[in-house]
């Protein structure tokens, strides 16, 4: 469940005031908006890396407005994938559990389920520098599914894909959605994404969130 | 009506005309750059044609300045690494500080995000201090400060130390080697720290924000995610510092004095030489300096372009 409370925060000249939003557990929800109307600082403050200034942030029922990014256990896929310069791409996969000093073991067996999910046998050994930008973004999405978060946020993920890598990432996530049973909240500007992949969709427009209707 | 032929003639010579003004551009750009290339090869020809190299060999064979460039390497080689040692955190906090999500929580406010801006432009400030101060002036200023109450019992202190790990004829810090270095370390770690700070700040800190949801600590964000990126800015930043510590004269000459075979670098003994008339002297001890700094800038570079692998940030 993800839970935004009244929430008002602001950069330079750009604001949002008192913005409030529910996602059911388990959904996928699709969050649009025109560019530059703060889906992404939105989705940023729910992960906890953009300091909000007024309401509250809620995931699992929990209030989370006052915790660290760390503890907050969302997976997060930013627009460009923003994969670590110096990593492989196992190492990048492996990143959230070794952090947590998960088992070998259990590392290894995480890695095949997700190398399996999203085919990334061939490319494993590789550096960021050497993906496409479809690559780029089934690493990211492998990355923040790892350590198996139970809500996932993706800003724009599949914007800047060609329409054969766009199609299949499309399915990659649907699959995701169905076999992780996680809770998506999914930002994009792309109506047909939003029809083909949410279960509730949202617009963002002059600071504020409605829920679309299902023939929209 | 224009015929073909004319508007082919009129391209040819509008391109020779943009080709004209190209050439007069980076011509003039380069003539300020050239200019300045030129003074430098100069001197160094200059003073490569005043002394010549039986004057180079003779004064290698002169223990006094053999002593000078060991302890001018040691002592260099010492303040550089504590300079980076000082540098790679400084720079990393003080590029993070108001780095969303990095360098503090997440539901910061805004005054709180005011306040931490404010503390960064003042830490900041300070720490040039060292970089725009007369050299003579931070020589005093160290003087000074082991004058004090504090600054005397750190020397007794630092006197104690060596003592007890086998350098008893190192008796504190003041006009000792130990003030040479923490002169050296005084302005090279300045140095350092700008460069440090300006290579995080050209590291796309959207890798380690994303890493802060995975689960990882600032400390893991830190050394797993920032720093490997930020080797090549690390190599630059230990060169500086080394380099300015070899150059290092004025803070040196009042706080760790110019007492032969015990304080001498090869700074001091320029200016020693200079001192009692031997131009020449002067000048061989500058050419060993010189060709130091010349070796030094040379490595680092073949350093940081060798191991230019693509998956390396180019920093």
């Amino acid at each position: 469940m993800i839970e935004l409370r009244n929430l008002s925060m602001g950069q330079g000249t750009f604001s949002l005031q008192q913005v409030s939003l529910r996602v059911e557990a388990g959904e996928y929800a699709i969050l649009m908006g025109e560019t530059g109307c703060g889906k992404t600082t939105l989705v940023e403050a729910i992960c906890g890396i953009r300091p909000i200034d007024q309401g509250q942030v809620l995931l699992r029922e929990s209030d989370v407005t006052h915790w660290p990014v760390a503890r907050r256990q969302i997976g997060y896929v930013p627009q460009d994938g923003a994969l670590f310069p110096t990593m492989r791409v196992d190492q990048q996969i492996l990143f959230g559990l070794q952090v947590r000093n998960v088992e070998q073991r259990k590392c290894r067996q995480r890695l095949e389920e997700l190398v399996e999910t999203l085919s990334l046998e061939k490319i494993l050994s590789r550096y960021p520098n050497r993906l496409s930008g479809g690559e780029r973004q089934r690493v990211a999405l492998a990355r923040a599914l790892a350590f198996e978060p139970g809500i996932l946020c993706l800003d724009e993920p599949l914007s800047a894909l060609d329409q054969k890598t766009h199609r299949q990432l499309t399915g990659y996530l649907r699959s995701i959605h169905e076999r992780e049973s996680v809770t998506i909240l999914h930002v994009t500007h792309n109506l047909n994404e939003a029809i083909d992949l949410g279960t509730v969709r949202f617009r963002l427009q002059e600071g504020r969130i409605e829920k679309m209707e299902q023939e929209s | 009506m224009v015929t073909e032929p004319q508007t082919e003639i009129q391209s040819d010579r509008s391109a020779a005309a943009a080709r004209r003004r190209d050439w007069f551009f980076w011509s003039g750009m380069s003539s300020f750059g050239l200019l300045y290339l030129l003074l430098i090869v100069s001197m160094i020809l200059a003073d490569f044609q005043f002394a010549n190299p039986a004057d180079l060999l003779e004064a290698l064979r002169d223990e006094r300045v053999r002593f000078s460039i060991g302890l001018s390497l040691l002592t260099c080689t010492i303040s550089a690494i504590l300079s980076i040692w000082i540098a790679i955190p400084t720079g990393y906090l003080l590029s993070r500080l108001d780095s969303p999500g990095l360098g503090g929580r997440g539901g910061r406010g805004a005054t709180g995000r005011r306040l931490f801006g404010a503390v960064r432009y003042l830490v900041d400030t300070l720490l040039d201090i060292p970089i725009v101060l007369p050299p003579l002036v931070i020589g005093i200023s160290l003087l000074v400060l082991f004058q004090t109450p504090l600054g005397r019992f750190l020397d007794d202190a630092a006197g104690s130390f060596f003592s007890l790990v086998g350098f008893p004829g190192i008796r504190g810090i003041t006009y000792e080697i130990p003030a040479i270095v923490l002169a050296q370390v005084t302005v090279g770690a300045a140095f350092a720290i700008r460069t440090a700070r300006d290579t995080f700040d050209q590291i796309d800190r959207r890798p380690e924000q994303v890493a802060l949801t995975l689960g990882a600590s600032q400390f893991q964000v830190f050394s797993r995610v920032a720093l490997p990126q930020a080797w090549r800015g690390g190599v630059a930043a230990f060169t500086l510092a080394w380099a300015r510590s070899l150059g290092e004269f004025g803070p040196i000459l009042i706080f760790a004095g110019t007492a032969r075979m015990k304080t001498e670098v090869l700074s001091t003994t320029v200016y020693l030489n200079f001192q009692f008339g031997n131009l020449r002297g002067a000048v061989v001890a500058s050419l060993i300096l010189v060709t130091l700094a010349i070796v030094v800038l040379v490595l680092t570079r073949l350093i940081t372009l060798g191991g230019n692998r693509g998956r390396r940030a180019s920093l």
